[in-house]
């Protein structure tokens, strides 16, 4: 959509092309460091004596007969345990995803199509449940689980960051209903379809690509949640990040430090690959919030 | 849709909602009016060859009888938000009477915890949020004049900050600003001082932890931006350009009023994250120096056999009046929204 009068001067481009570049760096470096310095030994990627270390690995080659070493992953996924953390954040990321779609879906289609009042406040409700710093919710939820026996399993952090990711959900998934055209279940309606009729044959096949980015939304907060996991999961239950943490509290192994080197890599990678694959339904979500308030 | 169906479709969300963060917050309101109870002391006398001695110690079994009669602790009232640990009225009434001058007042009351932390808390806030909304603008503004088949990769590697996170995030800044790392040992090269470190004074920290807050927010702000000048109308810009203005000018006159709504919005939801702060402080190690609010109820709760649960649910309480100020605008502006909408 490019008019030709408005055309950039050459100027403009290089210096354009210089920022960009560098703001690439700033952004993307950190991370190709840590995955690079993670195949090394400690003393090299906290190296006193020369930072070069890091890239050359010259203390790896002294120590393992190699300029890189996959020891700190070997160590960490069995010795560290965090095989058992990588599956926790599994079964918690999609039973919160499944589940909050759910009951997301449900909620918002209702939300979008009541034309009473109560939708507005129930919505405000939402929005101010949204805004909730979640370690403030946590302090509610230790004593009574305490209480009930039910603290330190998986379960009961799944339904809490279920019910921690409601408001969100629900606002993405009642703008993206608002976009689908009323007539569409109004038709079935007049047909003689119940409201679950028309839900379950008219709305369910055209609400993919809002269901696919609000259930981005919901995965990356179940995979990256630290406040919630860490304080409503016993050590065993621990999910990665949290882990991670852990594995930091233990400084004076000097191996264990690489290990929370490690894993953040083996933590941060399968999130960049999905982000790569669904980049446009992360933004197109995040739009959707700031276009409709 | 009848109330009868609506209730039926929303029902499930809105009870996950109601018992996981309506109840939560009732709960630790509930938690705040309480005390931990004191542990009873008792005497023993203890004697060996060299005489007798009365020790004072912990009653273990009457303690714990206590707190299995009262898990919550004794009733306190408002108490606890009054003690030196939240808002230190008589700390401050004393400081009030005590110090000489305007100055020491407000040095007293800053090395109170709550008090400190709220600082921090706010000056995170306060110094993140501006420079994430410029450079978020420029990055877009930049971002939006690249060839075409570049854009997917460039906002791709844009927008990683964002996606990790905050934990991991400022791990990975952490472990190179380190005095060992690469940036810690650039930064002491740069300035030639080999003992220079960012962990060795609190006002370095705080830059650090503000720096790391830029860096991690600024993708969010670029990925609205960059969507909202998509919508900015052409035919307004090629006017201008017919009546010679710069592009500086296009800029300044047609394209930021533009997006004057969506900066309010990002500013909003920079505040509103911002003021939960915690991840980073564990992240960069700097609990000695940064305390935040949100890190205050994390400390009180994280030891396993003493929670503190009052002091944290009074902490908590506080922690959402300030929420509730900031999210006013917000309320107010979506009343608005929905009202016109009518």
């Amino acid at each position: 959509m490019e008019s030709k009068i408005n055309r950039y001067s050459k100027q403009l481009i290089l210096i354009n092309s210089f920022f960009i570049l560098a703001w690439l760096v700033v952004s993307v470096f950190p991370f190709i460091w840590t995955f690079w310095g993670s195949f090394k030994v400690k003393a090299d990627f906290f190296s006193r004596a020369d930072w070069m270390f890091a890239v050359t690995g010259v203390n790896t080659l002294i120590e393992t007969g190699d300029t890189s070493t996959v020891k700190a992953y070997v160590e960490s996924w069995t010795e560290g345990e965090f095989w058992k953390a990588t599956m926790n954040t599994v079964i918690i990321t999609v039973s919160v995803v499944t589940i909050s779609l759910f009951l997301g879906t449900l909620g918002a289609y209702a939300l979008s199509r009541s034309t009473y009042k109560y939708t507005f406040w129930i919505l405000i409700a939402a929005l101010i449940f949204r805004a909730m710093p979640h370690i403030t919710l946590v302090s509610g939820y230790l004593f009574p689980f305490f209480q009930l026996n039910v603290w330190g399993i998986l379960p009961t952090t799944i339904i809490v960051l279920v019910a921690i990711n409601q408001p969100f959900t629900l606002w993405l998934l009642y703008s993206f209903f608002k976009t689908v055209p009323k007539e569409l279940d109004e038709s079935a309606l007049i047909d003689g379809c119940s409201y679950f009729q028309a839900f379950r044959f008219v709305i369910m096949p055209v609400m993919w690509p809002g269901v696919v980015t609000a259930g981005l939304f919901s995965m990356m907060l179940a995979y990256n949640d630290f406040t919630v996991t860490s304080l409503l999961l016993n050590q065993q239950n621990y999910t990665m990040v949290p882990k991670i943490n852990a594995y930091l509290g233990t400084i004076e192994h000097s191996g264990n430090y690489m290990w929370a080197v490690s894993s953040v890599v083996s933590a941060t990678a399968p999130l960049f690959m999905i982000i790569m694959f669904f980049q446009r339904q992360l933004i197109s979500g995040l739009t959707a919030g700031a276009v409709k308030g | 849709m009848p109330h009868r169906t609506f209730f039926w479709f929303f029902f499930p969300s809105g009870l996950a909602m109601l018992l996981f963060i309506g109840l939560p917050i009732i709960s630790s309101f509930f938690q705040s009016l309480h005390i931990e109870p004191e542990q009873i002391l008792m005497e023993v006398e203890k004697c060996d060859p060299f005489g007798c001695k009365t020790e004072t110690k912990v009653d273990i079994e009457a303690t714990t009888k206590l707190q299995e009669e009262q898990p919550l602790g004794r009733f306190n009232g408002l108490g606890t938000y009054g003690d030196r640990n939240h808002l230190a009225l008589n700390e401050i009434k004393e400081a009030w009477t005590n110090s000489s001058s305007i100055a020491e007042f407000t040095d007293i009351l800053l090395n109170l915890p709550f008090y400190k932390a709220l600082l921090f808390t706010l000056t995170f806030c306060f110094a993140v949020t501006p420079p994430v909304v410029v450079l978020g603008f420029i990055v877009a503004l930049s971002v939006n004049t690249i060839t075409k088949s570049l854009k997917g990769p460039t906002i791709f590697g844009v927008i990683l900050p964002m996606i990790v996170t905050p934990l991991i995030g400022s791990l990975v800044l952490f472990w190179m600003i380190d005095a060992k790392g690469i940036l810690g040992s650039f930064i002491q090269f740069l300035f030639d001082d080999p003992n220079l470190s960012l962990k060795s004074s609190s006002q370095l920290t705080w830059i650090t932890l503000i720096i790391y807050g830029i860096w991690h927010n600024t993708p969010f702000a670029f990925v609205v931006f960059y969507a909202a000048l998509q919508t900015v109308p052409q035919d307004p810009i090629e006017a201008a350009i017919i009546d010679g203005a710069s592009r500086y000018e296009r800029v300044r006159h047609i394209v930021i009023p533009h997006l004057y709504p969506v900066a309010t919005f990002i500013i909003l939801i920079c505040l509103m994250d911002n003021f939960r702060v915690l991840e980073p402080i564990i992240g960069f190690a700097a609990e000695g120096v940064a305390q935040s609010l949100s890190w205050m109820i994390y400390n009180d709760l994280r030891s396993e056999n003493k929670m503190l649960f009052g002091s944290a649910g009074a902490t908590s309480m506080l922690t959402i009046i300030g929420v509730a100020i900031l999210l006013t605008p917000v309320l107010i502006r979506t009343w608005r929204e929905f009202r016109t909408e009518r």
